[in-house]
């Protein structure tokens, strides 16, 4: 089984820890937000601020807002676009995620 | 002031980096704005630095263009001749008796501000995809197909482990022989177009050999692979609760309609779908540069009908990266003719200018052959979530231009929010239009992204800075 990083034969540097909610996740250095919870088998990370619907990446450059996340206690991170660094806390957005 | 005249290109995308090598090389001191961590745009999108891909050549073809811009600009940059912002996203390009000041927001976060001062401005912003609703598209694992190969370029990331690939564009191939190449199973690749329509256009077609091996090498690998490939289907409705689970897909008849009883199942954990691409215009907009249409007007030079803005590549009408670089030589150069205050002579871009209407007519072709299906909302419930922002339905939709008389996509948005949200209309744009039946016009927003009101309120103090950051 190949996989994207054996594609492109990429070496990244040692794995790092991040939280999602309280788990403990792993990210590689060079990932964003998002690519690090893709890895992690993780495809939604906002609530809707009406249905409460759940939503991931949509566009996936920045343009739709769709995957919205909580970084380091900051709301309305786009996950495509921010990169992951070591120690991160990530929480899912509910709502606006202005009212936690 | 003694300094050189200087030419700001916003966007390192194939337009714009061929736009800078041109002007760089006639000795026109340029500054490159663009929003990405480095220079590629979304057609040459590179691994992040810090992956330490070996072979990021894997994820891409036409490699060695890429290599000759990669290299060019990185000469130029070394040479002084060119500076180059990463992570600079622009919102407004502001007009002002002695030039222009480029207004940017720095970094992923983008919250603080930064200014570039130029005497020109060339326009290489790119486009985005479209996609049209469905039942279930707003299921977690639906993504656009750009998406999914912009993920898969920058991060080496891919959603899931079973994909289907559909809608209906030249993009449907690379995207469904990448995600192959990076282990993700292929359910489907599902095409709306008829096949018997390339035929219809083969004229338009063939005139460039090149382009169409390209597409039969891509369709080599997946036949290679085994993947269902089904033309004139499309998708009706994505499952799951959570996230997508499986999609049916149904055929289409010669009218584009859905044909009764075709449907099938599908089990996949992503959807990667698009219905092809649009002109990001949205600088041109607020400069007050006149469009036709959806895409931005320029003259043989690629000016625009603003004195001192240019605009090459996908913002003057989508047609892939080849038409991007010939468009951004053109432009380069007549800026930088005109920045010198020499008068541009045609004849020095003459075999750009012959690509650029070769790849016009291939691209023209293209949109004749490609057509999302022609009765598309038929299949979109009215319990289907259209705006995706601000979660407004398309039955909402439809009662305000059935029953409450909205013609134009300002009035839709008006009275149901359709459009108001983050992302300014830029994803549920098309699909209202579709409902109501009017024609998708631009919506000449004043800024091209949010902007922080704290960056607003401090714009007066701001330092102009001739091109440093």
């Amino acid at each position: 089984m190949s996989s994207p990083l054996d594609l492109a034969d990429a070496h990244p540097g040692p794995a790092f820890t991040v939280t999602l909610d309280g788990r403990e996740i792993e990210a590689l250095p060079g990932q964003t937000v998002a690519a690090a919870l893709w890895t992690a088998g993780v495809t939604s990370w906002r609530t809707t601020r009406g249905e409460g619907r759940p939503r991931g990446v949509f566009c996936g450059i920045g343009v739709c807002f769709d995957c919205l996340v909580t970084v380091n206690d900051r709301s309305g991170q786009r996950a495509c676009l921010v990169p992951v660094t070591p120690g991160d806390v990530i929480r899912t957005q509910e709502g606006t995620g202005c009212d936690e | 002031m003694s300094e050189r005249p200087r030419l700001a290109v916003i966007g390192a995308g194939p337009a714009g980096l061929a736009a800078t090598l041109a002007a760089a090389g006639r000795g026109v001191p340029v500054t490159l704005v663009d929003s990405g961590t480095a220079a590629g745009g979304q057609f040459y999108r590179q691994p992040a630095a810090e992956l330490r891909a070996r072979r990021p050549q894997a994820l891409h073809h036409q490699w060695r263009t890429w290599e000759r811009l990669r290299d060019g600009l990185h000469d130029h940059v070394k040479a002084g001749a060119v500076r180059h912002l990463t992570d600079h996203h622009v919102w407004f390009v502001e007009r002002l008796p002695d030039g222009f000041t480029v207004h940017a927001l720095l970094g992923p976060e983008q919250e603080d501000p930064a200014t570039v001062h130029a005497d020109a401005v060339l326009l290489a912003t790119g486009g985005y995809e479209h996609v049209l609703p469905f039942p279930g598209w707003t299921l977690p694992g639906v993504l656009t197909a750009g998406g999914a190969q912009a993920m898969l370029k920058g991060t080496l990331t891919v959603p899931g482990r079973t994909a289907v690939v559909a809608g209906t564009g030249p993009l449907l191939l690379p995207v469904a022989t990448g995600l192959a190449a990076a282990g993700v199973e292929l359910a489907a690749l599902v095409e709306s177009a008829d096949p018997r329509a390339f035929v219809r256009q083969s004229r338009a077609l063939v005139s460039q050999p090149g382009k169409l091996g390209e597409g039969a090498a891509y369709a080599g690998q997946l036949l290679r692979r085994r993947v269902r490939t089904l033309f004139r289907h499309t998708v009706v409705e994505a499952h799951g609760t959570d996230r997508v689970e499986a999609v049916t897909l149904a055929a289409l008849d010669a009218d584009g309609r859905v044909r009764p009883g075709t449907g099938r199942r599908i089990a996949c954990d992503t959807l990667a779908v698009s219905h092809g691409m649009q002109p990001h215009t949205d600088l041109a907009e607020s400069l007050g540069c006149r469009l036709d249409g959806p895409r931005v007007h320029v003259d043989d030079e690629q000016r625009t009908d603003v004195p001192g803005v240019w605009a090459a590549g996908e913002p003057t009408g989508i047609g892939g990266s080849a038409l991007a670089l010939a468009e951004g030589h053109i432009a380069g150069l007549s800026a930088a003719a005109r920045l010198l205050g020499t008068e541009a002579d045609p004849g020095e871009w003459a075999t750009a200018a012959k690509s650029r209407t070769r790849q016009r007519e291939f691209a023209a072709g293209l949109d004749r052959v490609y057509r999302p299906p022609a009765h598309w909302t038929e299949q979109v419930a009215d319990d289907t979530v259209l705006c995706r922002c601000e979660e407004v339905t398309a039955g909402a939709v439809r009662e305000a231009v059935d029953e409450l008389g909205a013609g134009d996509l300002r009035t839709v948005k008006l009275l149901t929010r359709a459009g108001m949200g983050w992302c300014q209309g830029r994803m549920c744009g098309p699909a209202v239009a579709g409902l109501a039946g009017c024609r998708l016009t631009p919506s000449r927003r004043p800024f091209a992204r949010p902007v922080p009101l704290g960056v607003l309120a401090q714009e007066p103090d701001r330092p102009t800075e001739r091109g440093s950051s």
